[in-house]
């Protein structure tokens, strides 16, 4: 990997200033994704930005209706998450179950965002509960920050800074695990709030995490694994790789969707 | 160049690194710890896993910048004077390995797994240990290993 500059501010304020003191800084959070990506020279930064010594962009905490995680709150500790487990059981479990032990101790929910790699877990659940995104900046809601492959609603110099998700009345995340890598051939994730059903779907969408519309209409009008399997997911828009073709992936989406409602709590 | 300080196994140490120093390479060639072995080099065989701040992480997917400050055990902490450390143990009696490879890693995952949940099933064990690869795929055996390390620990 090539070398860089390496700079790790105590304030958000002072990562933005880093940021924008060179020509082509990179944050790193938990590095899981960047690392790889480094050595593979896939990206060649200036300089690194590293978040870990900022004290604000760490820990759960309720907050009105529901939780609000910060950014740099790696999956194990959103896993472990007494508050989390109280209020969005699924969402403990998501964090629970992405990649493996040692990557989940460093990994973060900003960066997995931040990212929005296809077949990543965290954005099916930022989406299905109707999440916010807050940043150095601004509030982004989860409908508008998944912008397509690896790109977000994030502009240059911008840190997320914390997730908030209201509390659903029930959910659940299904995940098809694409063995080797342990990300989502096709994860789903079902969320029953009061404004209705949503349907985030990772893992299938040529563009990235999508809401599967027709579900969410079936499961409006009758939350039950039956109805789930009673849509047709189209294939057009869907990936087809070696793991599986744009069909399978499909059939798999109203599955997964009928074990989630199954599961919803 | 920046310079990193933590304690490794027990000790102070100091160094002016590049940043681009990975942490199995600071053990490794900095501190000739080559107890921690690269394996795969795309963070995915858990060869390379060490405790950093008592938690098992992947060497080879963290900087050695990254671990500045830290508390870090690596294999060669483990065992006290020619007292092997019971899971180190446990993987002797159990022969919880074939070529050996990738056992430092497998020995610091399992610590770390048994530490945190005491009463593991196999089922349990064999998910804990998703992120170390056996080449030689002697899985039967680390876990049997495993379990019995686990043992050993709690009576300890």
């Amino acid at each position: 990997m090539n070398n860089f500059g390496y700079h790790r501010p105590a304030s958000v304020a002072d990562a933005v200033k880093a940021l924008g003191g060179s020509g082509d800084a990179r944050i790193v959070a938990g590095g899981q994704t960047l690392l790889p990506t480094l050595r593979a020279r896939l990206a060649t930064p200036s300089d690194l930005v590293d978040l870990r010594a900022i004290a604000e962009l760490k820990g759960i905490k309720a907050e009105g209706d529901g939780i609000t995680i910060g950014a740099m709150t790696p999956h194990a500790e959103v896993a472990a998450s007494d508050v989390v487990k109280g209020a969005i059981p699924a969402l403990a479990y998501l964090a629970d179950h992405i990649g493996d032990r040692q990557v989940r101790t460093l990994g973060t929910i900003g960066g997995s965002l931040a990212n929005n790699d296809p077949a990543a877990c965290y954005p099916s659940a930022v989406l299905a509960l109707g999440a916010t995104i807050r940043t150095s900046k601004r509030e982004i809601k989860a409908d508008d920050f998944f912008q397509g492959l690896f790109t977000t609603a994030l502009e240059d110099g911008e840190i997320i800074t914390a997730v908030h998700f209201p509390k659903p009345e029930k959910a659940a995340y299904e995940k098809f695990v694409q063995p080797a890598s342990r990300f989502a051939l096709v994860g789903v994730f079902v969320a029953k709030a009061r404004e209705g059903v949503r349907v985030a779907v990772t893992g299938a969408g040529q563009e990235g995490v999508f809401r599967a519309r027709e579900l969410e209409q079936a499961l409006s009008a009758n939350f039950s694994p039956d109805a789930a399997k009673g849509v047709k997911v189209a294939a057009g828009n869907l990936i087809s790789d070696l793991h599986g073709t744009a069909e399978y992936r499909a059939h798999l989406i109203p599955v997964l969707t009928a074990r989630a409602v199954a599961a919803a709590k | 160049m920046p310079t990193v300080k933590m304690t490794v196994n027990g000790k102070p140490v100091s160094a002016e690194v590049e940043a681009r120093t990975l942490l199995v390479h600071f053990l490794r060639e900095h501190l000739d710890l080559t107890g921690t072995h690269v394996g795969c080099d795309t963070a995915q065989c858990g060869a390379c896993t060490v405790h950093v701040g008592g938690k098992a992480v992947k060497s080879c997917n963290m900087l050695a910048v990254q671990a500045d400050g830290a508390e870090v055990t690596t294999i060669e902490g483990l065992a006290t004077g020619d007292t092997l450390h019971p899971m180190q143990e446990a993987f002797r009696d159990h022969h919880g390995l074939q070529c050996g490879f990738c056992t430092p890693g497998m020995v610091m995952s399992a610590i770390d797994l048994v530490k945190r949940k005491a009463d593991l099933s196999e089922a349990e064990i064999r998910a804990g240990l998703e992120g170390n690869i056996c080449r030689c795929t002697g899985y039967h055996n680390i876990v049997k290993a495993v379990q019995a390390g686990a043992a050993a620990t709690r009576g300890r």
